[in-house]
């Protein structure tokens, strides 16, 4: 009998702590999300999101300048982002077929798993010390879009892979040309994914830090030149958290609530919006 | 493999169809396959400015760059060897902790939790890994290194700071901005990643394997450690791959934790240090000379280089348990 | 604790008549999750040292009930079964009853061949005996060999079995495989379920022909959805059929003589001769 109790025990063991992880990791977000918010709060009045910072020191203020610049710096990410994300997007799942294709899907995957402090080195290196020659907004814009492109592209192929064949061949045999085709028919039927793909992956760009350090590394004041440097809301977080000055930790914290309400809602919003990601668990 | 799948049969036949039309395809086709080439291009260029921009340390230091502790920018002697320790230990206890974790996390989802809870559990999974970096920086900074100071990390140096052999890890005044702390929050931050990598293997591996073994007389943990895990093996190893991957490259988290202050390399787990990724963030500003914006680049690079063939590496793993069983 | 549960019968000398080995179904009825009912209150016996068949068209629910006699369908989340098994006279869905003992004398064969990839041949023969460990390796490879030879598997593997994997054989050595990885624990009933259905003409042959070598040592259920294979090889069957509510439920159970030549049901003569399904 002993063996067969020993068998019994070790699976009410391996239960418990499989249990466990999974509490664990609940818990954890639990306690992470529950500071930001705690910690947050207190410091979102509307000065918060329209004032400037003030000098070291002293009291009050916001962070307009970062959301400011955030907005244009993923503006500039969009402009550049969007078209070539969707545009490789439909080249993998319209035409993708052979070595091009496959160096193409290739590229994005691996630019996918680039860190971004890499990412940011390289438009550093490239358009902050030399073509412009100090730092600046569309460094960091141009930044974002590398960032975003492998999300945006493969979020939107993988939309666009599920819109039925039937409907491609109908549009077709009706003598619509391809390119009428995908712009009419197949964008269209795809386009809840679409959305998605590209408000995930700009609110993903949003939260990234590192690579925005090196290339528009963070201002003070409202900046609308891109050619200067620009602030951004993680740079923000970063410099006031860094600071010795309660107030603007304080603000490090609200900045934080902003982020991750922002991440939070865009994403809860879209997928529930779409629901056309059925995953199965 | 072998055969085209359905949607590209259509795509087949289509283009028979579209054989003697018209201009307006033809430059949509090439407009946007332009548009989709300039993703590699890109991945080149990237590549290739890195490597040309790097090339005067690379050549000057040589292999000594990865060696050499001394990073001196007024002598003009870089060597990135403490960061490239710093990235290894951290990643290494980041991994250690994760691992573990986040197969457990990836089995509960898989083989235990009741249908009903498998939504929200993968949902908390998703939130954890959509919080950016700076967020979790910002929280390891102000909560979690002032408990590892007061209270973990006394606790470790107290009970295991004596024993022989891993004693050494736990020595010297815990300052709370060490590896330690930094391996600690990378740990979180690959957790989903890992889990979800995992779930997804897991998801693979044929439910005939669970039932020939349960129909043996095996209870739950026995099939899955004896026919679900071992079919899933290689892609539990790719997952743990990608998280490795995403360890190395982590920036802003790292950079608030971890000292950024010395570039010894002590045994202890309790030291200061620099992570790759950390020390390029925290030095960049300074490169007036020429030859300091090239060790720096030189890092980003190294890093660059070691996260894209561990991706790739992964990516094969994950991919060869989804495809078929390997035979032993 | 149901000991009898895990010994097989000993055998009597042979004045006396041997303990029924078999089981016995009573109103069993099975479903996926609460709204959804396989099927209704099967009741049946099957057989000790016999062949019982179970056919009827697809959908009629007869994997579901054999899944039901080792308690393997319960395995499935949300899934349930209710009514009573017997086996050596106890009930094997009593609330304290484990059903991982029950499946331990309670084999079962699947329709496609499942040997673990991971090992080889050998290990694959052995793996339900390593569960309850306690044995030494010379045991395990006597156990192992004498399984392959039940199986009808051991001259053609004998030279690689504990070198090649178990999934480097074909489809027909698979299933042998199968078949002596669960001989190997010596159950007391061996269930399977569509057992030749992935399998060529001469593979299955040559599992029917075990088949009935088997049943001299072990009970044997078996489902089917080939009619002639039935005949064949079993001793009694019993259709199953689901009407328009999509619930399986027991037509005809009988010798399979009787059910083949002289059905009792319209239901089952319009079956055997073809007139559906």
């Amino acid at each position: 009998m002993g063996r067969w109790q020993r068998r019994r025990i070790t699976n009410a063991l391996a239960t418990a702590l499989m249990t466990l992880s999974a509490t664990a990791a609940v818990t954890v977000l639990l306690i992470i999300l529950g500071h930001v918010v705690m910690q947050g709060l207190p410091s979102l009045n509307v000065a918060f999101f329209t004032e400037r910072p003030l000098p070291p020191g002293e009291v009050g203020g916001g962070v307009a300048p970062a959301i400011l610049g955030t907005l244009e710096m993923l503006g500039v990410a969009g402009l550049i982002g969007i078209p070539v994300g969707i545009a490789t997007a439909i080249y993998l799942s319209e035409y993708g077929r052979g070595n091009l294709a496959r160096a193409i899907s290739f590229s994005v995957d691996l630019i996918a798993g680039l860190p971004s402090i890499a990412i940011g080195v390289f438009v550093w290196a490239w358009l902050v010390r030399n073509v412009v020659g100090q730092y600046n907004g569309l460094a960091g814009g141009v930044a974002l879009a590398i960032i975003m492109i492998p999300i945006l592209t493969r979020t939107v192929e993988e939309t666009l892979r599920i819109v039925p064949d039937p409907l491609r061949e109908a549009s077709l045999a009706l003598g619509i040309p391809r390119w009428k085709t995908i712009l009419r028919v197949v964008l269209p039927t795809a386009q809840a994914g679409v959305i998605t793909g590209v408000v995930l992956s700009l609110a993903r760009a949003g939260g990234e830090t590192a690579p925005l350090l090196l290339t528009a590394l963070g201002n003070q004041f409202f900046n609308l030149d891109l050619l200067q440097p620009t602030a951004a809301l993680p740079i923000q977080i970063y410099n006031y958290a860094r600071s010795p000055y309660p107030d603007w930790q304080a603000k490090a914290w609200g900045g934080a609530l902003v982020l991750i309400t922002l991440i939070g809602v865009l994403s809860a919003l879209t997928r529930w919006a779409v629901g056309r990601r059925t995953h199965a668990y | 493999m072998v055969s085209l799948s359905n949607h590209e049969r259509v795509l087949a036949e289509v283009d028979v169809l579209g054989r003697g039309a018209n201009r307006g395809d033809r430059a949509f086709q090439t407009v946007v396959t332009a548009i989709a080439a300039c993703v590699p291009i890109m991945l080149l260029g990237i590549v290739i400015l890195l490597l040309l921009d790097a090339l005067p340390a690379l050549l000057r230091y040589g292999g000594a760059f990865l060696t050499q502790t001394t990073w001196d920018p007024v002598a003009e002697k870089f060597g990135a060897a403490a960061y490239v320790y710093g990235t290894v230990v951290t990643s290494l206890i980041a991994l250690l902790l994760a691992t573990p974790i986040g197969v457990g996390c990836a089995l509960f989802i898989a083989e235990y939790a009741p249908i009903w809870m498998r939504a929200p559990v993968s949902f908390v999974i998703e939130l954890l890994a959509a919080i950016p970096s700076i967020i979790y920086g910002l929280w390891g900074f102000f909560i979690l290194a002032p408990i590892m100071r007061g209270a973990i990390e006394p606790f470790l140096k107290n009970s295991l700071g004596n024993v022989p052999a891993i004693g050494a890890l736990f020595s010297g005044p815990a300052v709370g901005r060490d590896l330690l702390v930094a391996g600690v929050i990378l740990s979180i931050m690959i957790l989903p990643t890992i889990t979800a990598v995992s779930r997804e293997i897991l998801r693979a591996v044929p439910d005939t394997q669970r039932e020939g073994m349960l129909a043996l007389g095996a209870t739950r943990w026995e099939t899955i450690r004896k026919a679900v895990l071992p079919y899933a093996r290689g892609g539990i190893v790719g997952a743990a791959i990608l998280g490795l991957a995403r360890a190395l490259g982590e920036t802003m988290a790292v950079t608030m934790v971890i000292g950024n202050s010395s570039t010894q390399i002590r045994a202890s787990l309790f030291t200061p240090g620099y992570t790759m990724a950390s020390a390029i963030a925290n030095q960049f500003t300074e490169a007036d000379k020429e030859i300091y914006f090239s060790a720096i680049v030189s890092v980003a690079l190294i890093l660059l280089v070691v996260a894209a063939i561990m991706n790739i590496l992964a990516r094969l793993l994950v991919w060869s348990v989804a495809r078929a069983p390997r035979a032993s | 604790m149901l000991t009898s549960l895990l010994a097989p019968p000993r055998p009597e000398p042979v004045e006396q008549e041997p303990p029924r080995a078999g089981m016995c179904a009573r109103d069993v009825s099975a479903w996926y999750n609460v709204s959804r009912k396989a099927i209704e209150n099967v009741s049946l016996g099957v057989a000790a040292n016999h062949i019982t068949a179970i056919i009827g068209p697809s959908g009629c629910g007869k994997s579901t009930f054999i899944r039901c006699l080792n308690r393997m369908h319960e395995v499935v989340r949300g899934a349930r079964a209710a009514g009573t098994v017997e086996l050596n006279g106890q009930d094997i869905y009593a609330p304290n009853v484990d059903p991982v003992r029950v499946r331990r004398v309670v084999g079962m064969v699947f329709q496609k061949p499942n040997p673990f990839p991971m090992m080889t041949i050998f290990e694959n023969v052995v793996a339900g005996l390593r569960l309850e460990g306690g044995h030494s390796n010379r045991a395990l490879e006597e156990i192992a060999e004498r399984a392959l030879h039940q199986a009808a598997l051991w001259d053609e593997v004998k030279d690689v079995w504990k070198r090649a994997s178990g999934i480097s054989l074909s489809g027909g050595q698979q299933q042998r495989l199968c078949i002596a990885r669960t001989l190997a624990v010596e159950p007391t009933v061996i269930l399977m379920d569509e057992p030749c259905s992935a399998l060529d003409p001469i593979a299955t042959y040559r599992i029917e022909e075990l088949m009935i070598e088997l049943k001299k040592d072990y009970t044997i259920a078996i489902v089917t959805h080939n009619m002639q294979q039935a005949s064949r090889v079993s001793d009694d069957t019993a259709f199953m059929l689901a009407e328009e509510d999509r619930i399986g439920r027991l037509v005809e159970f009988g010798p399979t003589s009787r059910i083949f030549t002289n059905p009792t049901e319209r239901r089952t003569e319009d079956y055997i001769t073809g007139r559906f399904g």
